[in-house]
């Protein structure tokens, strides 16, 4: 199958009142958990590295809600949101960013590197594209037990230059492993526009040498990231190889919350918050279709900022690692 | 309930900074993501976003206002329904309460508080004992790690071997010679030449239960997939708080063979025995060979295996037991001496011996003690083989600086220096990329004769 650019509109079959209220709950929940990470790094309790996922919050949504129990994510540093997508429990998570006994790795990897065996969710890596031959292995293994799962690795536009992309690639498809490999696509890789990086920027052509269907799709609808996930999804699952889902995105922060983001313009960033943000474009859905009223959607509000601040609470009165944390988890005791 | 606004840290380093321009005023109503106000750092000018919606009360730090502290307040936000009018600014607006909570002592604890370090795992394990009169199996190396291979691969499922050529090939080296006929294609797979490609995906498939046993057809391709044998696999547990283990053996033959040139003669022992997470090991012998790979396989963690070309073809005895399983970390002292240790793994192992030998028909008493696993390192029996004889050569394949040699050399001298008689010497190869003219060749590789001159020397017989 040829990669091909999917550019149909958005507004085919939606979902019902349900779905569309789970996923505006779902990505709200992402962007003030972000904005509070935002906020606790600008007060000095998270250090290091913190890449914030504002904007890009339709991606991880749609792509979660086609998938089944049992089958497992991987990404790379930019994490925060796929966590919170598993079910994993943001005090955990922003215990983890603040370096605390009660994070995912009791304060041992931070922003980058939580994981989950529970939630199959097998990191938050820092190594550009690392994931994507990772995440491949998964996919092996699935097939290896012949479990019926599948994995997702998610990596963007920086990482789709990375050599072992393109090995990983040519494994999945020679070998047939369930794998969908989502791009995302959010024109940046830290202050490099793609046209500047890339010869071919239609990232869902990239394994079109390895026979590997592609698709372009709109990350910034939700539901057209569920209804192409959920055909990749399928694809994958029912043993016919990898699927490539570029989602075009945009991140509105900066690559890390030290970078002042000189590459583009304020009105390019304001351009696409003001048409073209994920959770605005639900929220009007939920209206216009008349699945919630305004109020009822301030309820959802002050439920989700009820939790993210319990979090940051949590992150801030867990005690640091005890001293003796230093030497444990090098390796599993035989 | 107003809310505060601080002055954020923008940089990992930042502690104060210029309010370089406010880009609202008191009255403004201002939502989440909005830009407030642009602020110089050090490095950069950076915008500020608010993080909470209301309406700007105060603002409590004027425009071109330089040396603000992090944290400090700049504006206060009234809430839905406040009167922004009536709010205060708080009485000690540079003092956010916040802050308490961030750690501020040195978080590195003095070195005499720490825990005691988990004495580097060798307990007081030794070899299993063969029973009296078990027969002997002369075997190559090279059929030892195979029949290794098999056995786990017969005793656990998802135990699986990959890499170049190794299933219809049957082995670059014929080391997985006959595993494809017995186990088929599923469990003994050919890769594509993608070195760092299928490090990854072996790391992977560990990570989601399986034991992957992945060749190198050198562990000189493994340069361009030791970023998953480091970041990947042997740093993932301790970022996942003990989480996400990776049982995984990476092997393949290390360092030199004959008259290939410096890309494929390297030695990585000390490169991979550096790295917190793995386990290191470089077997002489034929019953090490097999006994240390199946504990490598067996073992829950990422193991580095490091095997030689040139002794695969070699032949020793094995012992013809059922299930034969050494221990990891454990060194063995392959001959008794009593005037100067000689330490050594991988082929070197058989030069040692062959040097004490010689040494021995001079009347110098060698101990040879083969260090078997180099992470981690059987450090008391060296250090009690010192204490005895009082002189120690150090011998390794690899490049001297920052070796093997120089860690023992700098084990046993703190930990046994008032019993050195002599200074630690090292024996390694010249410091130079490996040259493939035989002449030079021979000239840049450690062998006999240089141990024998190292331990004449550190025995002041020359």
């Amino acid at each position: 199958m040829a990669a091909k650019r999917n550019t149909k509109s958005s507004a085919a079959k939606g979902a019902g009142k349900d779905e569309l209220l789970k996923y505006y709950r779902d990505m709200l929940m992402m962007r003030r958990f972000e904005e509070k990470a935002g906020q606790l790094y600008g007060m000095g309790l998270i250090a290091g590295f913190c890449h914030l996922y504002i904007g890009q919050e339709a991606v991880v949504t749609g792509i979660q809600a086609a998938m089944e129990e049992g089958d497992q994510v991987i990404t790379g540093y930019r994490d925060h949101a796929h966590m919170l997508a598993c079910g994993m429990d943001p005090n955990g998570v922003m215990a983890e960013l603040t370096g605390r006994e009660g994070g995912y790795s009791r304060g041992k990897g931070g922003s980058m590197h939580m994981f989950s065996r529970e939630k199959n969710f097998y990191g938050g890596h820092g190594i550009v594209g690392a994931q994507v031959a990772l995440g491949t292995g998964l996919a092996f293994a699935d097939r290896y037990k012949d479990n019926k799962k599948v994995a997702v690795a998610y990596f963007g536009d920086g990482a789709a230059n990375q050599g072992q992309v393109y090995e990983s690639f040519n494994m999945a498809k020679l070998w047939d492993l369930p794998v969908i490999y989502v791009i995302e696509n959010n024109q940046y890789a830290m202050g490099t526009a793609v046209k500047r990086a890339s010869s071919e920027t239609h990232l869902y052509k990239r394994g079109a040498s390895f026979g590997i269907p592609g698709e372009e799709v709109d990350g910034m609808d939700v539901e057209a990231v569920k209804r192409a996930a959920a055909k990749a999804v399928k694809h994958a699952r029912d043993g016919k190889g990898p699927f490539i889902l570029e989602m075009k995105t945009y991140r509105y922060r900066g690559h890390s919350m030290s970078d002042p983001a000189k590459y583009r313009t304020r009105e390019e960033v304001d351009d696409i918050r003001s048409h073209h943000d994920p959770i605005d474009l639900i929220k009007k859905r939920l209206i216009e279709g008349k699945h919630a009223s305004e109020e009822d959607l301030k309820e959802i509000d002050k439920e989700v900022k009820k939790i993210v601040a319990d979090a940051a609470q949590f992150a801030k009165d867990s005690p640091e690692p005890d001293p003796s944390e230093l030497y444990t988890d090098v390796l599993v005791e035989v | 309930m107003s809310i505060e606004v601080l002055m954020p840290a923008l940089s990992p380093t930042m502690e104060e900074g210029t309010l370089a321009k406010w880009l609202i005023k008191e009255g403004d109503s201002v939502e989440s993501g909005d830009v407030i106000a642009e602020i110089e750092t050090d490095k950069a000018t950076m915008e500020v976003e608010a993080v909470e919606e209301g309406v700007v009360a105060k603002l409590l730090v004027a425009e071109g206002t330089e040396g603000v502290k992090v944290n400090a307040a700049i504006a206060i936000l009234a809430e839905d329904g406040e009167d922004p009018a009536n709010l205060d600014a708080p009485k000690a607006a540079a003092e956010p309460a916040e802050a308490e909570a961030a750690p501020a002592e040195d978080p590195t604890p003095a070195l005499d508080e720490r825990p005691a370090q988990m004495a580097a795992n060798v307990a007081s394990v030794s070899d299993p004992d063969v029973p009296e009169g078990t027969a002997m199996k002369e075997t190559t190396v090279r059929d030892a790690l195979r029949d290794a291979m098999a056995e786990e691969m017969r005793l656990d499922d998802t135990v699986f071997v990959m890499g170049e050529e190794v299933a219809e090939y049957q082995g670059a080296y014929k080391v997985t010679r006959g595993l494809l006929d017995e186990f088929g294609p599923k469990r003994v797979v050919d890769t594509p030449i993608t070195e760092h490609g299928f490090a990854g995906l072996g790391v992977g498939a560990a990570f989601n239960g399986l034991k992957p046993i992945v060749e190198f057809m050198t562990f000189n391709f493994a340069m361009q997939a030791i970023d998953h044998i480091i970041n990947s696999a042997a740093k993932t547990l301790y970022m996942s708080g003990g989480q996400m283990g990776c049982p995984i053996v990476f092997r393949g033959p290390n360092g030199a063979a004959s008259r290939v040139g410096a890309q494929h003669s390297q030695d990585y022992s000390a490169w991979y025995a550096n790295v917190p997470g793995l386990k290191v090991i470089a077997p002489y012998d034929a019953a090490d060979a097999k006994g240390l790979l199946k504990a490598a396989i067996r073992d829950p963690n990422p193991v580095v295996f490091l095997e030689h070309e040139l002794i695969y073809g070699e032949s020793f005895d094995v012992p013809d037991v059922e299930d034969w399983v050494l221990p990891i970390g454990k060194a063995k002292v392959r001959r008794e001496g009593t005037d100067v240790t000689l330490t050594a793994h991988s082929r070197m192992v058989g030069f040692a011996l062959e040097a004490a030998d010689i040494l021995a028909e001079e009347g110098i008493s060698a101990e040879v003690i083969d260090l078997r696993t180099l992470r981690p390192l059987d450090t008391d029996t060296v250090v009690q083989s010192v204490k005895k004889t009082n002189r120690i050569v150090c011998a390794e394949e690899g490049w001297g600086r920052m070796g093997v040699g120089a860690e023992i050399a700098a084990v046993v001298t703190a930990e046994a220096f008032d019993y050195l008689d002599a200074p630690p010497v090292r024996v390694h190869q010249e410091d130079v990329p490996l040259p493939y003219a035989g002449n030079l060749e021979k000239l840049s590789l450690p062998g006999t004769a240089d141990i024998v001159k190292a331990a004449k020397a550190v025995c002041y017989a020359e």
